[in-house]
């Protein structure tokens, strides 16, 4: 299960280095996600699993290496374009538009696949409200889905966390993509919300057929749900497997609680 | 719901004609005013799309009125040496030119805010602020020193063509326009870019390009607004498109609330009759009771422009989220 370079991988990433002036954040990284996969990537704090995020989406260019898409390289491209050829992300501080409507939170995102041109826009052709309809039930139908309809008109901003979390997982898929990362997902939240949060992930790999790359430093989250991991420490791949395999990785232990606590079993 | 927008806008310019029909029986001061108000209102519109939906902080909302006024001024000044005889010069003709010089003052002004725009909306917040200051600054000093736009003296000779028909359709237009773009998914995006850049980004918004698009848009509309400005005043002046022109401007919108469109045209009909008001007030005299004695307001008038800002100050320490905000459940919130 240690991928070599393989063709079939929706993403991979091919020794990427990134330093910041002599800080290398993460060094010669290689992996690959393939598709309907569910790859977790954990490490401690500051293991560099935000960078990677922030190298796949395009807000930081790899000092060297090469990330490609479905056989395309990302390389100089923006993050709106990187979204555009379906990679979605949400933040582990949440980002969502905050003095928009739950409903237009997710509206905006749909923004992508408008066939209107702003003509149409303006001068209100028939065009546009067809369209406009198309959205609203499909906008509906996803907050629905994830149990977000009754929260339609009020403001995100007003949401209690666990639907704001939610509400940026909404957001992401609503630019229907392919690969779909999310960043510390459970941070913040209780063990009942956890496994709850476990349940909808796997939930929306299943409905939605796409490929779910997680940022997790809390182990059981990833270890429940995650078809393979990578670990990350100090911006270095120090290993690579399913979770069992994981699990009894010595280095992964190490680095997660230090070599003294190996007596401890759980993770 | 569905084609509630056009029909209002095809009220309000009807109504804006069979009042024009009107214009002549209007006290001409009035009419001053208000004509004065609907300028205004396409300024303010036009800014609250820059400022208010996309959150970029712009300064030089005069400097692109100054564009549009002098450019549609000379079109018109032109054209009424040469063109206009050859077309017969009758009433139908010279508001044709009239049209014609408008819309050729805003799409300069159009191409002058994406000059602007392009390389300067990647600064935020203060930056752009202080950058589009320098902008109107610069416009100014240019007009000042230009000999073929009469320089310092000012621009004489600018035909009298707007009246109160084009400047309230216009005005409803330019909201017209604006609203309908930012009430749908397309417009979600210029208000995703004020709430959050990196999360614009991230669903996929080309963030400049809104950006700059809603510039352009702005620009164009502001120097249609100095077009009617021109044709109505008959005479540009470069001091008039000041810094502090940029301020009044940014004060409507403000003061109307941010991203508010009834709001920004309520307070720009209000901060125009406001000091009109002020002026009206200085002339009372309040008689005192049991006597002859009266009370003059006289004092008014030399501190007419103290009160205003005085005014100012205290509503937006009462209510900082616009005169005309209120905490209210949208209507409809797919915006249609």
């Amino acid at each position: 299960m240690t991928t070599p370079a393989s063709t079939i991988d929706l993403l991979r990433m091919e020794s990427c280095t990134i330093q910041f002036g002599g800080l290398t954040a993460v060094s010669d990284l290689s992996f690959g996600i393939g598709e309907n996969d569910l790859v977790g990537l954990i490490g401690p704090n500051g293991a560099g699993k935000t960078t990677v995020f922030n190298l796949i989406t395009g807000v930081y260019t790899p000092t060297s290496g090469s990330i490609t898409f479905q056989g395309k390289s990302l390389k100089g491209k923006k993050p709106y374009e990187i979204t555009a050829s379906g990679v979605a992300r949400t933040f582990q501080n949440i980002r969502l538009f905050q003095s928009l409507s739950v409903f237009d939170n997710v509206r905006a995102a749909f923004h992508l696949h408008l066939r209107q041109s702003i003509c149409d826009t303006i001068l209100r052709s028939r065009k546009f409200h067809k369209e406009e309809d198309e959205i609203e039930n499909r906008v509906m139908e996803l907050l629905e889905i994830f149990n977000l309809g009754r929260f339609r008109d009020a403001y995100a901003r007003y949401l209690p966390y666990g639907d704001q979390r939610r509400l940026e997982i909404v957001r992401a898929l609503a630019t229907q993509p392919r690969l779909l990362l999310l960043d510390e997902p459970a941070a913040g939240m209780n063990p009942t919300e956890k496994i709850e949060l476990m349940r909808l992930i796997q939930f929306i790999e299943e409905k939605f057929k796409i490929s779910i790359l997680l940022v997790e430093h809390d182990m059981q989250v990833v270890m429940g749900i995650c078809r393979k991991i990578v670990v990350l420490d100090y911006g270095i791949k120090i290993a690579e497997g399913p979770p069992s395999e994981i699990r009894k990785n010595s280095k992964v232990i190490e680095a997660y609680l230090g070599d003294t606590a190996k007596t401890d079993g759980t993770p | 719901m569905s084609t509630r927008p056009k029909l209002l806008l095809l009220a309000a310019i009807i109504a804006s004609f069979v009042i024009s029909l009107f214009s002549s029986h209007i006290n001409p001061y009035y009419l001053d005013v208000l004509v004065g108000i609907g300028i205004n209102i396409v300024l303010a519109a036009s800014l609250n799309l820059i400022n208010g939906y996309t959150g970029q902080f712009s300064l030089g909302h005069a400097g692109f009125m100054a564009v549009g006024g002098y450019s549609a001024a000379m079109f018109s000044i032109h054209c009424s040496g040469k063109i206009l005889p050859a077309l017969g010069g009758g009433l139908f003709a010279s508001q044709a030119l009239f049209v014609v010089a408008l819309i050729a003052g805003g799409l300069v002004t159009a191409l002058v805010g994406l000059i602007v725009g392009a390389p300067s909306l990647r600064l935020r917040g203060d930056y752009l602020a202080i950058v589009t200051l320098g902008f109107g600054e610069i416009i100014r000093v240019i007009l000042q020193n230009t000999e073929a736009v009469g320089a310092s003296r000012g621009l004489t000779g600018i035909p009298l063509y707007t009246n109160f028909f084009w400047t309230f359709s216009i005005a409803a237009l330019a909201i017209y326009v604006i609203t309908s773009m930012v009430h749908s998914t397309h417009g979600r995006g210029f208000l995703a870019v004020r709430d959050d850049e990196i999360a614009a980004e991230a669903v996929g918004i080309n963030t400049t390009r809104y950006k700059v698009t809603a510039f352009v848009i702005g620009a164009f509309f502001a120097g249609v607004a100095g077009g009617l400005y021109a044709h109505f005043k008959q005479y540009l002046n470069p001091d008039g498109f000041g810094f502090m022109a940029s301020i009044e401007i940014v004060v409507m919108v403000i003061l109307g609330g941010m991203g508010n469109m009834a709001g920004v045209t309520a307070a720009a009909i209000l901060l125009t009759l406001l000091p009109e008001f002020l002026r009206v007030l200085s002339g009372w005299h309040i008689p005192l009771p049991f006597t002859d004695a009266s009370i003059s307001l006289k004092w008014i008038a030399g501190t007419r422009m103290i009160l205003y800002s005085l005014l100012l100050i205290l509503i937006m320490l009462l209510r900082p989220q616009g005169l005309f905000t209120w905490k209210i459940k949208k209507k409809s919130p797919s915006g249609k």
